[in-house]
């Protein structure tokens, strides 16, 4: 890859983008380019970044509702958000770290075109839930338009929500609007001590299943738990598994009484208590997987239903060492496995296909990433559609082509 | 709210108001296709069994409009299948035939989604409504779609649990049309409407392929057609069953009504609460014609004084509860509420959803309206309302309004005798520019309710040719010959791209 173009304007993306179009040369696609080693290795003549596409265009916190252009980083977008007592709710995970950048990098259109969300997935929904409408242009060079500014909208397909999740493959998206919500005034998480994942699991389910409005939930073995940087919560030295509660402080000092009242009934006894301030620093850890840095190591992110998480890995584990840091409640899991040529692929696909779900392959080699289905393989009627919509939007395949999958 | 009182909203006449309430184009029937219709009919019967198929005049006449009463046509015959298979052997049949398809639920779309065509068979999903899985570890059931979005709810109470989007249609209207609807109701504001309540669903295509987009985890592999898919108003496929999922209900839920001096102040209240960083689970806004009408209706003890009034709802223990509303009355107060009453209990609140969900019903027993569905930004809230006002006055015509304040999504009731032709081309006309309106301060021509026919011939005013083109395009990737609900949604007049 030699140049990075950075358009400035819509327009001018859409002038280099037909550029491209009309000699039908591959470009890639990026934000900052902290996921740039994040899916299939492609060839390209060039990237557009959308890097000065940059500021917050509205912002009205009485109405729950930002607009940014989407090389604006993300970290800009949070600090405004903050200054009003608000925030993303969906708790974008930060893969820089985890993938050899630093955090803090990415920009908000990345966020939803790799539709990234953190523990409050659960309760609050994904990125893709949060976006209420974004502009772009297409592999056709055209500039487009979905959704809008307001909270609800049916007018026409939800094409906002389809382009989450498609990294680049099918436009470049230059503005993006989405749902803010206000800042808990109070945080308290519930961290239970030496639990299996099974048990673990089960406890994640229950507190799920009460009404005090569980907004996090994730399990850490005691390897795992022995990364954290919190001192408090390594030194425990045993498996780790967090509950969080988020409300007005009364409330927040009820529930937490109360979820542990009735877990006890269920059994689960031993427990610490995290105040607002540990939570914080605890679920940001979280965010930015720091229990999971970059190394000598190959990491996935499954999604399954939740009950099967415990399952599916110890399937796993017949084959290959891993370590696993469940979230939402056991249905994501992220997968650390040695370094091999295939990165496991097999098993793990094998296991994901018995237990349900999805695996992609977040950090590997490019040797590797070439090799084997860094997203996962799609049935026959959907990768039909796949590729339709690829040809919907970008005829000529020139955008990121097979970043995601061979020909898409 | 009884079924029937449901769809008590308009007196019908003997007269076709059909075609008298001209202003929206529908296409001319296919007559080939007509002129097949007997042979059509023996063969779906042959193929999934003569009880699935509905062909005689007064069956088929149950079937001739949905809640946009105004709009009647005839189908070519109604298909009452039971299974995902039998979806399919019809869907086989009617492409290799040319027959086109519209997709039915229980037929309560305000906007024209599920009006049949002469040439048209529909296939209607409601004799599938069974549950078929429900999860409470995983906090999801597997449902058919036909099932009532209510029923959803129905089957897992007893155990604490609830599904969220609550359409106030609920009774009646089925999760395959809130799939197609992208439908919301007035607990959204908390929960999220449909597409935010749904893992995964099973949707057959016009070439009879049962295509599973999801399931029992979140997030899609690969491009998310499942979001594309959930509001794509049955042009898609036949969607026949869904994996939603489930919440445990809170402790305890209630109501406070806050009555105002002007529609204004009650926004601006809307707004302080919301600044404050409270989400309520509901905020709903009635003026005062819709509050008569309502109280009248449900004696839920809505004060008749007042211009506007909110029922703002929040969820918790009773501690919960009483901080929650205290903080709350105490952010409304700058705006001089003339009411303030929090429910008495469990049977006053009951009452007060009731006069709320009930509104359409209650008022469509006084007067034929016409709904609108428009969504603006919370902030112009004041100024539409006088607008909205203005356009229908000067259309000699009377409007109530009842909405979804805490997102911003208007339902005007424009209030006009189908009766009286002229009336009902005026109440349309006035339902026009309102929603013009509506784009024009930064909102959209339609919050939850859908564009089918109504709203079509409107897109051209939130989209450019551009934005049209590529939804159509994406409609081609899944009914690559336009089969599926073809007259719907888009203007007749776009044109339409060629299968890949
Ligand atoms: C009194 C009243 C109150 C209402 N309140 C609300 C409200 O609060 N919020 C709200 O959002 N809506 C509301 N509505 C509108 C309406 O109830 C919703 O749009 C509802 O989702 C329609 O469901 P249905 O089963 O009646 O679908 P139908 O009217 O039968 O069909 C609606 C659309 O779904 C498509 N469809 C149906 N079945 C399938 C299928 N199996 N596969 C694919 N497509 C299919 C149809 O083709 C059509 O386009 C209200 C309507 C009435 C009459």
């Amino acid at each position: 890859m030699s140049d990075t173009l950075k358009p400035a304007t819509d327009w001018e993306l859409a002038g280099m983008i037909a550029t491209y179009r009309d000699r039908r040369t591959p470009i890639e696609i990026c934000g900052s380019g902290t996921k740039r080693a994040i899916g299939r290795p492609t060839q390209t003549a060039a990237a557009i970044s959308t890097q000065s596409l940059r500021g917050i265009t509205l912002y009205e916190p009485t109405e729950l509702v930002m607009s940014a252009r989407a090389g604006t980083p993300l970290s800009q977008v949070e600090a405004e958000l903050a200054a009003r007592g608000q925030m993303l709710a969906f708790e974008p995970i930060d893969l820089g770290p985890t993938t050899g950048n630093t955090a803090g990098q990415q920009t908000i259109g990345a966020v939803f075109a790799a539709n990234l969300s953190g523990a409050r997935r659960i309760s609050a929904g994904a990125a893709r839930d949060h976006l209420l409408g974004m502009r772009g242009v297409n592999g056709l060079a055209e500039e487009f338009k979905s959704g809008g500014r307001v909270m609800k909208n049916v007018t026409g397909y939800d094409v906002a929500r389809g382009l989450c999740g498609s990294w680049g493959t099918l436009a470049v998206m230059t503005e993006v609007t989405f749902k803010v919500l206000p800042w808990p005034e109070d945080t308290a998480t519930l961290v239970y001590t030496g639990l299996t994942d099974e048990l673990a699991t089960e406890l994640m389910q229950s507190a799920l299943g009460t009404p005090f409005e569980v907004s996090g939930t994730a399990h850490l073995s005691a390897g795992l738990a022995r990364r954290l940087r919190h001192d408090g919560l390594r030194g425990l030295d045993t498996p780790l598994t967090a509950l969080r509660l988020e409300n007005f402080p009364h409330a927040v000092a009820y529930r937490r009484e109360a979820l542990r009242e009735q877990l006890k009934a269920s059994g689960f006894v031993k427990v610490v208590e995290l105040d607002a301030h540990d939570s914080a620093s605890f679920w940001n850890e979280m965010r930015q997987l720091s229990v999971l840095p970059a190394g000598r190591t190959h990491l996935w992110k499954i999604s399954t239903t939740p009950g099967k998480g415990p399952k599916l890995v110890a399937a796993v584990r017949r084959h290959m060492e891993a370590e696993a840091l469940y979230d939402w409640s056991g249905g994501l899991v992220w997968l650390e496995v040695p370094e091999t040529a295939d990165a496991g692929a097999a098993d793990i696909r094998r296991a994901v296909a018995t237990h349900g779900g999805h695996a992609t392959l977040i950090r590997a080699e490019a040797s590797v990433r070439a090799a084997v289905d860094v997203f996962h393989p799609l049935s026959p009627a959907v990768e039909r559609l796949a590729r339709g919509m690829k040809s919907a939007f970008d005829p000529y395949g020139i955008l990121n082509p097979g970043r995601m999958y061979s020909g898409l | 709210m009884s079924r029937k009182q449901l769809f008590a909203i308009r007196v019908r006449t003997p007269i076709d108001a059909g075609f008298r309430m001209s202003l929206i184009r529908l296409p001319e029937p296919d007559q080939g296709v007509i002129s097949r219709r007997d042979v059509i009919i023996k063969d779906l019967e042959k193929l999934v069994g003569v009880e699935m198929i509905i062909s005689d005049e007064d069956g088929r006449r149950a079937y001739e409009t949905d809640a946009l009463t105004a709009y009647t046509r005839m189908p070519l015959a109604v298909a009452l299948p039971k299974t995902t298979e039998d979806v399919a052997t019809i869907l086989r049949y009617c492409r290799d035939n040319g027959v086109k398809v519209i997709a039915r639920g229980a037929g309560t779309s305000l906007c024209g989604g599920a009006l049949p065509a002469e040439d048209a068979l529909v296939v209607s999903v409601s004799k599938m409504n069974r549950v078929l899985e429900i999860d409470y570890a995983n906090r999801t059931a597997r449902v058919e779609a036909g099932i009532t979005n209510l029923a959803i709810s129905g089957a897992v109470s007893k155990d604490g649990f609830f599904y969220a989007p609550d359409p106030s249609s609920q009774l009646a209207c089925t999760l395959a049309g809130n799939l197609a609807m992208n439908s919301g109701g007035a607990h959204c504001l908390k929960y999220g409407v449909t597409t935010n309540n749904v893992l995964g669903l099973k949707m057959v295509l016009m070439t009879g392929e049962i295509v599973e987009l999801g399931g029992g985890h979140l997030d899609s592999e690969g491009y998310d057609l499942l979001a594309l898919t959930i509001g794509s108003e049955g042009q898609f496929g036949i969607v026949t069953e869904a994996t939603v999922r489930i919440l445990r209900a809170a402790e305890g839920a209630r109501p406070m009504l806050l009555g105002f001096g002007s529609s204004e102040a009650a926004g601006r209240c809307v707004s302080a609460i919301i600044a404050s960083g409270i989400i309520p689970v509901a905020m709903e806004f009635m003026d005062k014609p819709a509050i008569h009408v309502c109280e009248s209706f449900a004696k839920a003890g809505y004060p008749l004084d007042v211009e506007a009034l909110l029922i703002v709802e929040v969820e918790g223990s009773e501690a919960e509860i009483t901080a929650l509303l205290n903080r709350i009355a105490e952010i409304a107060r700058p705006f001089k509420p003339e009411t303030l009453l929090v429910s008495s209990g469990a049977d006053q609140s009951a009452k007060i959803w009731k006069g709320r969900k009930a509104a359409f019903g209650a008022i469509g027993r006084i007067s034929d309206y016409y709904c609108m569905d428009g969504t603006i930004p919370l902030g112009r809230l004041p100024e539409v309302l006088v607008a909205i006002a203005r356009i229908c006055g000067s259309h000699g015509l009377k409007v109530a309004n009842i909405f979804h304040a805490g997102d911003g999504n208007l339902h005007p009731l424009i209030l006009y005798d189908a009766n009286d032709p002229d009336q009902a081309i005026k109440a349309e006309e006035a339902g026009a520019e309102i929603l013009k309106l509506c784009v024009e301060v930064g909102g959209c021509l339609t919050g939850e309710h859908g564009v089918g026919i109504e709203k079509r011939d409107l897109m051209g005013v939130q989209f450019t040719e551009i934005d049209l083109a590529l939804q159509m395009r994406i409609k081609t990737v899944f009914d690559p010959t336009w089969m599926l609900n073809p007259a719907k949604v888009f203007p007749l007049s776009a044109p339409r791209p060629q299968a890949a």
